[in-house]
This record gives structure tokens, sequence and C-alpha cells, in this order.
């Protein structure tokens, strides 16, 4: 870096750095506060931030000592909202333009001190989205993988007969989840019966309808039977409204009443002690 | 009237928020159980519609007031290829992309009023109210 342009700021740091904390505090003010009144900002942080940054002039190399990396995972972690970090690169942009400006200089060295300054901050700002992006990816990759676990297991209950509870909203991927797990569930456990319960799903519309249907009839085609149970009133009123035709395998309105019914195909009994 | 929400249409997920923003909005008005079901239901077919057949869109849902009989719009918008055989579409079992068919069929049995245009390469607005009784 230009030697005058870091003379400059260290001879200013404390001027820079007072500019810039009554910034980062207007900011704060207008911005954070209304975002959560939970999360408090210690002025620690701020302290913290801004000389990490003067710190980094210096260096040519943005980690070099990975202390700034260090800094944003941290803030990021604490659930500070990322346009904190990126405002607060912004406005150490605007003071030390300022302090520039103020210098009064000639135009071309003002622009060359300018690139300067964007070529030391530029990667810091890029570091700092990055870093916030690579956060946020993990955690939708982990959530996501977390979801298709709990997606659609099948539970051997009795002898021959499984379950499949289903809950939440059903998209295409789980579609297809639901019809594997369901297939490979009925040869692994010898399933005669399967009852597919749909309690939890919030809407059956024609496409979900549509995936049942199939997956029920491939069922058929194995030699067992589905049973679809946990249909509310309203649903059932929804089904019979959009036109779907759902007689070619049995339903229940229960659980409860599936799972008599599928002990009944299998030829068990439930037997109390009493 | 003014107090009009939409969901940008443009993926599966997009399909589930416009459902529930339909389903809070109901809920408001005071539709019942059944009649929020069938509502949500709608707002299901007719967003996966734009997501299968036009790619995006958007569904906006509207309280409305006429002589103070209450209700809840939804219209849905796209600037897909448009439908070329509405007539066609219209009729249960209908369908270009190996579905039940039932969809639009099914969202005019489950609201009290529908209509539909269309343009082919221009898009499609459908429109589809339901009452509070």
């Amino acid at each position: 870096m230009d030697n005058l342009i870091v003379q400059m700021i260290n001879e200013n740091q404390e001027t820079l750095k007072n500019n810039w904390l009554k910034e980062v505090n207007l900011f704060k003010d207008k911005e954070i506060a209304s975002y959560s009144t939970t999360l408090k900002l210690s002025e620690e942080t701020d302290q913290q931030f801004f000389e990490l940054l003067i710190k980094h002039i210096n260096y040519h190399d943005i980690s070099k000592d990975g202390t700034l990396d260090q800094f944003f995972d941290q803030v990021l972690h604490t659930g500070l909202p990322l346009k904190y970090l990126t405002q607060g690169l912004q406005i150490a942009r605007r003071v030390i333009l300022n302090m520039l400006v103020e210098a009064e200089m000639e135009q071309e060295k003002l622009a060359a001190l300018y690139r300067e300054i964007d070529s030391w901050l530029d990667p810091i700002l890029n570091r700092v989205v990055e870093n916030s992006s690579q956060i946020w990816e993990r955690t939708v990759s982990i959530q996501k993988t977390a979801l298709l676990e709990l997606s659609a297991p099948l539970i051997p209950v009795f002898k021959n007969i499984s379950v499949m509870p289903l809950i939440g909203s059903i998209d295409t991927e789980r579609a297809k989840l639901i019809m594997e797990n369901l297939l490979n569930g009925v040869i692994k456990y010898r399933s005669e019966v399967v009852l597919i319960d749909i309690t939890g799903v919030p809407v059956v519309d024609t496409m979900v309808a549509h995936h049942i249907i199939q997956a029920a009839d491939a069922v058929r085609l194995l030699g067992s039977t589905c049973i679809l149970v946990g249909i509310r009133p309203e649903i059932a009123q929804t089904i019979v409204s959009l036109g779907i035709d759902l007689s070619l395998f049995p339903t229940k309105s229960t659980l409860q009443k599936g799972m008599e019914n599928a002990l009944e195909i299998t030829n068990q009994q439930l037997i109390s002690n009493e | 009237m003014d107090i009009q929400s939409c969901v940008e249409v443009r993926n599966e997920w997009d399909i589930v928020s416009a459902r529930q923003l339909g389903r809070n909005m109901a809920k408001e008005l005071g539709f019942g159980n059944v009649d929020q079901a069938r509502i949500t239901t709608a707002i299901s077919e007719l967003a996966r519609n734009i997501y299968l057949y036009a790619g995006r869109g958007k569904i906006c849902i509207e309280p409305i007031d006429q002589l103070g009989r209450k209700g809840l719009r939804i219209v849905a918008l796209d600037n897909g290829p448009g439908i070329r055989e509405i007539r066609k579409v219209m009729e249960d079992g209908y369908t270009t992309s190996g579905g039940l068919g039932a969809g639009l069929p099914g969202v005019k049995r489950l609201m009290d009023e529908f209509s539909i245009e269309s343009t082919v390469d221009v898009g499609t607005e459908i429109s589809a109210t339901k009452w509070l009784r």
C-alpha cells in the first residue's frame, strides 16, 4: 500500500476512530435497535472491529493471522446481523475519504489514494459476505439432511403390519422419498399391510393425492395392501370437491381404525390379559 | 381494497408460503376449518400450476367487502406460455403433465366464483373468490 495513506491513517487514527464510532452508533440506534431488542452490541465489539481494520492496512493478505476471520465468525455466530459488518466497513471507507478530502490534495493523488483504500477494504468486505453466506449454506444443508432423515420413516408395528406417518408439507423430493422408503420397507419387513397416516399433512391437493395414489398402487403391485388413515373431515371435503378418486384402496379416519382393519386382513388379534 | 398481499412463486417452497398466507388471512376473516382447507388447497393448486407451467409468477390474496358481503379473493398471475384450450383444462382428468388433471376444475368447485383469462405466449390470470357465510 501507498505509504502516504498508511501514514495518514495512522496519524489520524484517533479522529478516525471517533468519527467512525459516532457514525456506527447512529446506525446502530436506527437500524439494529429495531432489529432485535435482545441483541446487545457492546462498545468492545466496535473497538475491536475498528482496531482490526486499522491493523490490516499494513497486511496485504487479509487472512494473514486469521484474526479478522475469527472476529467475523464470532460476530455472525452471536446472531448479529450481517449489515452491522458491511455497514461498519462502509462507514470506515466514508470517514477515511472525508479525511482525504479535508487534506486538500491534488485530484490525481486523491484518485490514486482512493483506489488504494478500495483495494484495502474491498477484499475485507468480500470476505465478510463470503463468511456469512458459508454459515448460511452450512446451516441450510444441515437442516436439509435433518429434514430428510425425519421425512418418511416406515415403522414395523406388528407382524406384517407397518406404519408410515407423514408430517408436514409434501414436495416432489419428499414424494420420491416416500415412494422409495415405502417400497423398500414393504420388502424388508415383509409387510402385508402398510398404513399411511396423513394426520400431519396440512394440505392435500391434487399433487399430494396423486403421489399417494401412485404409492398405494405400487404397494399393490408388490402384493400388499395400503390403507390411507388420518383423513380429517375438512380434508375429506376438499378431496371430494377436487374430484379425486381414492376408491382404489381402503381409507380410514384414524390410525386406530386402520390398525383394526390391518389386523383383520392379516388374521391377527389383540388379546387382553384380563 | 389495498390490503392485498402477494407471494412470488419461483420454487416449491414458495407454494408453501403462499398457502400459509392464505390460511392466515382466511383465519383472520373468520372462515371455518373446512373453508380454510378449501382456500389453502385452491391456493396450492394455483401456485403449483404457476410453478409447473409458467416457471414463475405470483399469487395475490385480498379480503373483499361488497356491500357488507365479506370474502377472500385469490388472484394467480403469470407471464407464462398461456393456456391454449381453456375449455379443455376445465374438464376433469385433462392433463398435460401426467398429473390427475383435477387442479383447475377442482379449484372452481372449491371456491364460489372463478374466472380465467389467458393469452397464448402472454400469460394467465386466474381469479377465485370465496364468500364468508
